[in-house]
């Protein structure tokens, strides 16, 4: 039997933080409930009891602005249109002032068993910056609080190459989150996208040049792994046995269903991308979807996405074009962007660093 | 026509002193062209000549004036290039003439260009009528003009017609001078035919169109004309004059005329300027004097920056080449740029209005290498190579002399600059030869400057010193025995061929180090480290490294959405058909233009 990863997409925002462009809207309680009901038209639309779904994931956005009633709702209809794994992995993603000691009980008895706080720093002036509501203290609250009500598995966000960070204010990040019961970081350095606040001189001016970045990077990588989390893509590090089990069907082309305005699937051979409009999204009696892709892992993009993994490519994977790629390895190897065991080629820090220009040269 | 009634005559001007638009105004006065069919300045029709003021191509029009003696009269203008690359084709066209209109800014006075081309008319024993023009301007100073005219050049100015072609004001002076002052041709229609070729055209219907100057003799439509110097005959179709717009066919042309001839040829490499035109079946006995092969001065290779469009390169090369018989090229191939052509040219401005045609009226995107001059090697076995490549440079061990050519400069400018000028020459390797104050304010410097020297960017660099003031002219004066040596350029450790070239020993230095900066601005820091280096044989004299890249990373793949991935993915594969892979080195087409603009 195949098996399915559920993407939720929950489009809704107390307040939008100044570095995002995911799609999200202010929420409203009245155009949630409306958001819940077509998550669950959807669900029953797609529904495939054949299907054995492992793992589910409420992104957005906020997901956890959504009431526990809602969230067991869509849970409950999961487990009735598809075959829903006992042992599956479901992930919320919460900012953390909504998790409350009362909220967090809620969210386990609604079946969620593994949360990704949005932390982002443990410095009150690079959370300000961002835009972040929460307090360094308040997010220390929330992760313990977590714990406390039985959450065992629990990540955290981290931001890297913010305005004006340095390695010793990274360091103090790291030291702080790592000290908390979290088993689970995903380590992102920041990027001005094009349109947000963050788009701006006065940012642009205050962020580290490439080579600070770089260093700051690679400084992460250190301090993670030697506090035991283990780097196992470009951007996400666990203890041992605590790899997101949901984000590694992205990086080795397994099937994923996205429900939500502006979600994406790997879903039957296609890829596909919903409308990013919650309105036209409630209003329709199934999203309305544009496939991105009629033929997705192909060589290239298969090649390139197992490449953001530290376990790599598998060279017997990809055997038509093995001896291209064992020919341009030891150059890479040379420079210490890459390392390997003759079956497989994966990437060092430093490469994953440089990553895209990594990939192209050895795939283009 | 009577031959006493017929004028022929040119105009000689500096860039910007208003030959186009006392041409249009001649045109309009005369009732050439009707006022409908006026364009700002007719003659110069190419669009670049246009933008840049310039005439690159000499054109010949027919022109009828009822003078104020109640006569009728032909004149025929003949418009001359008018710069220092296109000499030769300049003293064609004053060949063809009996007078020189010489038209002076009436703020600006004489210029490096005018006065040479001034000199090249006396010696043609042209009648000159000078005019000064623009005196509309508030700054014009027609008497001191007038006056730098007589002292520079020696010939009274001081009737000079004064005009403003612009407003219109005082032409009809200048018509009535051309008849008063110009001679009327000589030459009896009865002799052998003698007709000088200043200037051809291929037109698609009628095959080449040679402009001629009958000197003796007549030719007519169904005569067999032989081209002397390449012996070539062929059967005349076509033989007339220009009006503003139109070839006239009226079936011949005698003795004292300016007019065409189309004689179904297929080939511009057959109607050189120069040439003597004669009768088949009744030549004459020697050609017209002066004829030489213009030969190409200035290399360079010239690439598609897009290896497909190899072959488009090509045709658009054979379509200038229709019109254009001084242009030279050949297919080379260069390991860094691909398939491309090694092109000759009559000089800098030559070279850059073909490169500025190719890529506007053939959309073609171009990488071009340094422009090189011809060196003359003579090996130690007494083989004597001529060089346009620096590629081709042979190994310093076998050559005994190397030399290089040199031209004769004249620069004329206000003298508050002459420090700058001595300076920039000196630095050029230019040797001193004189310099006359021609009043109180102007001088005239001579140099002796190697033309590898001015090649680059000297004129650019002669402006720029003299706030745009300065004028320059120069003409070939031969090979110097010299210190040269070729200099490689390594990237990665490979030399990259396209941008190796020669130079004098004392040069190569400052140069090196220079090129090796310019390189290190243009290549984007990339996966490895990219050491750039500057050798003269195996020696390195300069270096610089591109430091290798440090962050290239898209973090983060948000919710399964790696569509922003896939698009990386598509630019990166399209970013690197702009990008020359040279090992695994990636160079963009900026860095190799960069090294050809090095401000000194």
């Amino acid at each position: 039997m195949s098996t399915l990863g559920i993407y939720i997409h929950v489009p809704f925002c107390g307040k939008k933080c100044a570095y995002c462009d995911f799609y999200s809207v202010n929420w409203t309680k009245s155009q949630a409930e409306e958001y819940v009901g077509a998550v669950l038209r959807n669900i029953r639309h797609y529904g495939d009891c054949g299907a054995k779904v492992d793992t589910v994931y409420f992104g957005g956005g906020t997901p956890s602005l959504l009431s526990s009633l809602q969230l067991e709702s869509i849970m409950t209809e999961i487990g009735r249109c598809f075959s829903l794994d006992s042992d599956a992995e479901i992930t919320l993603e919460a900012n953390p002032c909504t998790l409350t000691v009362d909220k967090l009980k809620e969210l386990r008895s609604a079946g969620i068993n593994r949360l990704s706080i949005g932390v982002q720093s443990m410095i009150d002036d690079e959370l300000k910056t961002l835009g972040r509501v929460h307090s360094a203290v308040r997010a220390e609250q929330a992760v313990t609080d977590a714990a406390d009500a039985g959450f065992e598995n629990i990540s955290c966000d981290l931001m890297i190459a913010l305005p004006d960070q340095k390695k010793e204010s990274l360091q103090y990040s790291a030291e702080r989150l790592t000290a908390l019961p979290v088993q689970h970081i995903s380590a992102y350095i920041l990027k001005t996208e094009s349109g947000t606040p963050f788009d701006c001189e006065e940012i642009r001016l205050r962020l580290p040049d490439e080579d600070a970045a770089a260093e700051l990077y690679l400084e992460m990588v250190k301090l993670l792994e030697e506090r035991g989390f283990m780097q196992y893509e470009v951007s996400n590090f666990a203890k041992r046995g605590y790899e997101s089990r949901h984000n590694s069907r992205y990086w080795k082309c397994s099937d994923y269903l996205g429900i939500g305005p502006a979600a994406h699937s790997c879903y039957k051979g296609k890829r596909f991308a919903v409308e990013r409009d919650v309105a036209d999204f409630i209003a329709s009696e199934f999203q309305n979807i544009t496939v991105t892709d009629e033929s997705p892992c192909g060589f290239e993009e298969f090649a390139m996405l197992r490449l953001r993994l530290k376990e790599g490519l598998r060279l017997s994977d990809v055997s038509e074009h093995r001896s291209d790629i064992e020919k341009k390895m030891p150059s890479l190897i040379k420079d210490g962007y890459a390392e390997t065991d003759g079956e497989r080629i994966w990437l060092t820090a430093k490469g994953f660093l440089m990553s895209n220009s990594v990939i192209e040269y050895l795939i283009f | 026509m009577a031959n006493d009634k017929i004028r022929n005559f040119c105009i000689i001007a500096h860039i910007d002193h208003g030959k186009s638009t006392l041409a249009d105004r001649i045109l309009e006065k005369t009732e050439t062209v009707a006022i409908r069919d006026m364009e700002d300045q007719l003659l110069d029709n190419m669009d670049i000549e246009r933008e840049r003021g310039i005439t690159i191509k000499a054109r010949a029009v027919r022109l009828k004036y009822t003078a104020k003696d109640g006569e009728d009269y032909i004149f025929n203008l003949i418009d001359t290039p008018g710069h220092v690359d296109f000499n030769y084709e300049v003293s064609r066209s004053l060949a063809a003439c009996e007078g020189a209109i010489l038209v002076v800014d009436a703020s600006q006075g004489i210029e490096a260009q005018t006065l040479a081309n001034t000199y090249l008319a006396i010696e043609h024993d042209l009648e000159v009528v000078p005019v000064v023009n623009k005196i509309d301007l508030p700054s014009a100073d027609p008497e001191r003009v007038c006056n730098e005219v007589e002292n520079v050049i020696g010939i009274p100015a001081m009737d000079a017609p004064k005009i403003s072609a612009k407003m219109g004001i005082n032409i009809e002076e200048v018509l009535e001078k051309i008849v008063t002052d110009i001679p009327a041709p000589q030459g009896d229609p009865e002799k052998p035919l003698k007709a000088l070729i200043f200037d051809s055209y291929y037109d698609s219907y009628k095959g080449v169109i040679i402009y001629v100057r009958v000197k003796e003799g007549r030719v007519k439509v169904g005569d067999n004309i032989r081209l002397m110097a390449t012996g070539a005959v062929f059967n005349v179709v076509e033989a007339g004059f220009m009006d503003a717009t139109n070839l006239v066919n009226n079936g011949s042309l005698e003795a004292g005329e300016v007019g065409y001839i189309a004689a179904s040829i297929k080939s511009i490499g057959d109607t050189q300027v120069g040439d003597t035109v004669t009768n088949d079946e009744c030549p004459c006995d020697e050609p017209l004097p002066g004829y030489r092969k213009v030969n190409p001065m200035v290399f360079s290779g010239i690439y598609p920056a897009d290896g497909a469009k190899y072959g488009d390169l090509r045709e658009a090369l054979e379509k200038l080449q229709l019109n254009d018989a001084s242009l030279s090229f050949e297919p080379e191939t260069s390991i860094a740029l691909g398939f491309g052509f090694r092109c000759g040219f009559l000089g800098l401005l030559h070279m850059e209005i073909i490169q500025e045609r190719l890529e506007r009226e053939y959309n073609l995107d171009l990488i071009t290498t340094a422009p090189s001059v011809i060196y003359k090697v003579t090996l130690t076995n007494g083989e004597v190579q001529y060089i346009d490549n620096p590629t081709n440079y042979p190994d310093p061990a076998v050559i005994q002399v190397a030399e290089e050519p040199m031209v004769k400069a004249s620069i004329l400018a206000p003298s508050d600059y002459v420090g700058n000028i001595m300076e920039l020459c000196q630095d050029r390797r230019g040797v001193f030869k004189d310099m006359k104050y021609l009043d109180d304010t102007r001088v005239e410097l001579h140099y002796e400057l190697p033309l590898n020297e001015i090649v680059y960017d000297f004129f650019d660099v002669l402006k720029s010193r003299t706030k745009g003031y300065a004028s320059f002219d120069y003409e070939m004066m031969g090979y110097v025995p010299s210190k040269l040596v070729k200099l490689d350029i390594l990237l990665n450790g490979d030399i990259v061929d396209a941008l190796s070239f020669i130079i004098h020993t004392d040069k190569a230095y400052s140069r090196a180090r220079k090129i090796a900066e310019k390189l290190k601005e243009n290549i984007p820091r990339q996966m490895f480290e990219v050491p750039i280096q500057a050798a003269i044989g195996g020696k390195i004299i300069a270096r610089e490294t591109v430091k290798a890249m440090r962050k290239d990373v898209l973090a983060k793949c948000y919710g399964g959405d790696i569509t922003r991935k896939k698009k990386l993915l598509e630019k990166q594969k399209e970013g690197k058909k702009r990008m020359r892979q040279l090992g695994t080195v990636e160079v963009p087409q900026e860095a190799f233009m960069s090294v050809l603009k090095l401000d000194s």
